[in-house]
């Protein structure tokens, strides 16, 4: 059996049964088909690939083809419980444009990412070299993430552009971060609203 | 056709034919007595009669949707690239079905056909029929058949707005909607196209108020030029520039109104082929049916409001050089159904060829198409 994504084991807990879900950047549709089964969630996803599309078809995902970067303007403002991006923000030429299109399209935001505060990324960068690691697996010169940043960078960017954090979660190995996790965590995973 | 094709296709195959003596109402406001429908169907119906699909023909196009004619093997389906055995849509799983349009010009009853009230063809005087009106004998058929719920009905460009229809005339009857190429409506400049074309029949002078049966003549200009400017729209600029540019055919200008660059000559092909085999008064009709779609139109425009009945389940495509039912339009569909919370995919296929492309042997189109249809076809327990 496939072990679940630590990030997709924290979304699974924190979304209501029967929710209505929008996938951001869905992939295959694994984070959607586990909701689907744990939460009895009704869901779409959004994904751009070919071949990403074609696997959402295979797994009864319901899959909307799309351009992140061209906006959610085919989606009804409040139409969702949860939109969903995960380990995806890192890779959106518009932070600011996709978090104001998550919420409003969704009555809740969640979004997770790579924090390049870990420790280890923090090592990497003073050995001189930028970090490669299992949630940063690209070389700099091919990686998709142009908008990296840490933990402490999008509380702050939360409170400049009136974001309410409802629930964070900091993860290292699929385990929870409470002390230093800015420095200790490895995976952040963040549930918010408007505030 | 090479052997490979042979093997995949579901090989020769017979029309039928089925004869209602039930009238039926049409939007127009007039009733047709009776008529018959010619289909063809492949693939076996399973006990539960649960893998029935409905393929909707577009504009030019039949109920010979696959296969071929022992007698004439050069006569392909239409969609033979998409049906037959292991094909996307798979008639070792599904039972497969084409039907010729009422006002059709393959055998269904329509302007050629005897009117029983005259003993005369019905000429200019057959009825304008709707997409709605071929849905709903359509479903005759399907009763006919003993399918009380399809698997899917599927179609692209004016076969998919039947699709459409369907899963709003008869909500319960079907499962899925394969809605290819489509548009909720036709725009103002796909009107035009259609209005240029009708004129060029209209104004031939063999058209004789669409009476020319009894003239032994056809107004073959018109339908010709109707045709070319047809074939213009189902093309992207790109694939005509790639497939002709400018192209001479005698590698000089030569200074008269022969055909010179090689697109002329082109259209002036197809427009003379379809001429042979096509009946203007059909093509009269089906552009009006096109013209007519807009179900959105009973509901102040409200598409979501239109849909609102809709139970299938639906894949939705479109094709990204499609200019004439383009992507935009496919989407306008998607957010009617999401706002009602129905189950919908949408793909946006990267193809060259314009409307085209729907007709296209494209695998990641048919990728998409065969993968939705297993799931589909596990469902019916195909």
């Amino acid at each position: 059996m496939r072990t679940i994504r630590a990030d997709f084991a924290a979304i699974a807990d924190w979304v209501r049964p029967g929710a209505r879900v929008l996938d951001l950047g869905c992939g295959d549709g694994e984070l959607l088909a586990l909701l689907r089964a744990e939460r009895d969630v009704a869901g779409y996803g959004v994904e751009i690939d070919d071949a990403n599309v074609l696997a959402c078809v295979s797994n009864g995902i319901s899959v909307i083809q799309g351009d992140l970067e061209r906006g959610l303007s085919g989606f009804e403002d409040r139409s969702f419980d949860y939109v969903i991006l995960s380990q995806t923000l890192q890779a959106v030429r518009s932070t600011e444009r996709i978090i104001r299109e998550m919420l409003r399209v969704g009555r809740e935001g969640i979004v997770t990412f790579p924090n390049f505060g870990y420790w280890r990324n923090r090592l990497h960068v003073l050995s001189g070299h930028m970090p490669v690691s299992e949630n940063l697996p690209f070389q700099w010169f091919d990686t998709p993430n142009i908008h990296l940043c840490t933990v402490n960078d999008f509380d702050a960017f939360c409170n400049a552009h009136g974001v309410r954090v409802l629930e964070r979660l900091v993860l290292r190995e699929g385990a929870r971060i409470r002390l230093l996790p800015n420095l200790r965590g490895s995976l952040a995973v963040y549930r918010f609203e408007k505030a | 056709m090479q052997d490979a094709d042979i093997d995949r296709s579901v090989g020769a195959v017979t029309p039928q034919r089925a004869r209602f003596a039930e009238p039926l109402a049409l939007a127009c406001g007039r009733t047709l007595a009776d008529y018959e429908l010619v289909y063809e169907t492949y693939g076996t119906l399973n006990a539960a009669r649960s893998n029935a699909i409905l393929v909707c023909h577009a504009l030019n196009a039949s109920h010979h949707v696959a296969g071929f004619y022992a007698d004439e093997p050069e006569n392909v389906g239409w969609w033979d690239n998409m049906i037959g055995p292991g094909k996307p849509v798979d008639t070792d799983r599904f039972f497969v079905i084409g039907v010729n349009n009422l006002g059709g010009c393959f055998g269904s009853t329509g302007p050629a056909s005897i009117d029983p009230q005259t003993g005369r063809p019905w000429g200019a005087d057959f009825p304008l029929v709707t997409v709605e009106d071929w849905v709903a004998a359509q479903a005759r058929l399907a009763d006919r058949l003993g399918i009380r719920q399809f698997a899917a009905v599927m179609g692209g460009s004016l076969g998919a707005m039947q699709a459409l229809a369907w899963t709003t005339l008869f909500p319960e009857r079907l499962r899925h909607a394969l809605v290819i190429a489509c548009a909720p409506n036709l725009s103002a400049q796909n009107i035009a196209f259609n209005e240029v074309a009708r004129q060029a029949i209209l104004t031939d002078p063999d058209f004789h108020g669409g009476h020319y049966y009894e003239h032994g003549v056809k107004p073959v200009r018109g339908l010709r030029v109707a045709r070319m400017v047809g074939h213009i729209t189902y093309l992207s600029d790109d694939a005509m520039a790639e497939k002709f540019g400018r192209q001479l055919r005698e590698g000089r200008l030569t200074y008269n109104f022969e055909p010179e660059f090689q697109i002329e000559s082109y259209l002036r092909h197809q427009g003379g082929k379809f001429s042979e085999y096509f009946d203007a008064n059909t093509y009269l009709r089906i552009t009006k049916a096109l013209d007519y779609f807009d179900p959105a139109f009973a509901h102040g425009g409200n598409l979501a409001h239109a849909l609102a009945a809709a139970r299938a389940a639906f894949l939705v495509i479109s094709f990204t050089t499609d200019w004439r039912f383009s992507p935009e339009r496919s989407r306008e569909i998607v957010q009617a159904l999401l706002h009602n919370r129905r189950e919908v995919t949408y793909a946006e296929i990267e193809a060259p060829h314009g409307h085209d492309a729907f007709l296209l042997d494209d695998p990641r189109y048919h990728r998409l198409v065969a993968t939705y249809l297993d799931r589909a076809a596990r469902e019916a327990g195909a």
